[in-house]
């Protein structure tokens, strides 16, 4: 860094990434790394209100929530899971790319980031039609109780629920027993759409950035002086990967052991 | 500040962290089905903050940054989560008589 004027102003002529409000390459650099690490800390909180929604809820009817989770598709979110790892590791590893001026390598990683994303959201979709199949989508057709697939009775925590002695035996105790699971089932589908919708949205937002980053990357826009745009956007995408880390475990595996 | 004071982590590193966390991933839906009674909740919660911690150091690069500042607003966030959670359900869950 330097104090004098002239110094400064040759740098600017050099660099022209370089806006001219910042003295060099590197404070630019951090200031953008700051700016995004202080949206993901918003990020975190907006997260964080839903999250303690859901939390605080499952406390409150857990044996209706541990139901639900079970109904979801263990199988394809452990696999959903890792193909957002992959794609972690396809944003770092360009970014790793950039910063040795490895330029041919930067775009097929990028485009296997936005692959591993659309993959996620495409499955998502997968996840989210059985959910309207099964009148699982919170609302007026919603039904835990309908007799084909989506009959949540049948899962452990609602057979509990109805197993009790002074429940099974009289049927207006019984039948207000299952309004209060049809109730109490939708408040998890709620927050289970209002979550992973909200994710999915933001992985939308990362493959619409990471569209725009490919493009910049294609055009050799990235240096190892300079690829502030690159690694910013990797921040948020690794974030959105967090976010999913926690998301799996809290959604799909409440109550997952055998005979409960 | 030198200009190339950035940390470039080796791919091998990075091939690991991948590894580390698909495994971890198969590991905790494996783990779900085995009854560990009230464990269960505890050990996906700790598999995942493992995994999250993964990804903030390496992927995110916060453990060879040298911006202080990354560093505070991260544990400033976190803390402002922890307090909206564990103040929320201690309320909450104390007070719910139904």
């Amino acid at each position: 860094m330097s104090d004098s004027p002239l110094v400064a102003e040759h740098a600017h002529e050099e660099r022209p990434e370089l806006r001219h409000h910042f003295a060099d390459v590197e404070q630019q650099r951090n200031a953008a790394s700051l700016g995004m690490w202080w949206f993901l800390g918003t990020e975190i909180m907006f997260f964080g209100g839903m999250l303690c929604a859901y939390l605080i809820y499952r406390r409150w009817y857990f044996p209706e929530f541990a139901a639900s989770s079970k109904s979801l598709n263990l199988t394809i979110g452990t696999l959903n899971t890792a193909v957002l790892i992959c794609s972690s590791l396809t944003v770092a590893m360009s970014v790793r790319a950039a910063q040795l001026g490895k330029r041919k390598l930067q775009v097929p990683l990028l485009l296997a980031t936005i692959f591993f994303g659309l993959v996620f959201l495409g499955v998502k979709g997968i996840e989210w039609t059985d959910k309207y199949e099964e009148h699982h989508i919170p609302g007026m057709g919603f039904d835990a109780l309908s007799g084909k697939k989506g009959d949540l009775r049948e899962f452990p925590g609602n057979q509990q629920l109805l197993a009790l002695d002074q429940v099974k035996n009289d049927p207006v105790k019984l039948r207000a027993r299952e309004a209060e699971i049809q109730q109490h089932s939708q408040v998890f589908f709620s927050l289970y759409f209002a979550l992973t919708g909200m994710h999915a949205i933001h992985m939308i937002v990362g493959v619409g950035i990471f569209t725009v980053i490919t493009w910049m990357a294609w055009k050799g826009r990235f240096t190892p002086e300079y690829h502030t745009p690159l690694e910013i956007a990797g921040l948020y995408w690794h974030f959105v990967d967090i976010v999913w880390i926690y998301l799996f475990p809290l959604l799909y595996l409440i109550d997952r052991r055998p005979g409960t | 500040m030198a200009e190339h004071s950035q940390h470039v982590a080796s791919a091998r590193l990075y091939w690991l962290i991948w590894l580390i966390l698909t495994v971890a991933t198969f590991l905790t839906a494996w783990i779900a089905t085995v009854d560990l009674g009230p464990f269960n909740t505890v050990v996906a919660l700790v598999i995942a903050t493992c995994k999250a911690s993964l990804v903030v150091l390496i992927f995110m690069n916060v453990k060879y940054t040298s911006e202080k500042m990354t560093k505070a607003i991260l544990l400033s966030a976190l803390f402002w989560l922890i307090l909206l959670l564990v103040l929320s359900l201690t309320d909450y869950s104390s007070r719910y008589a139904g």
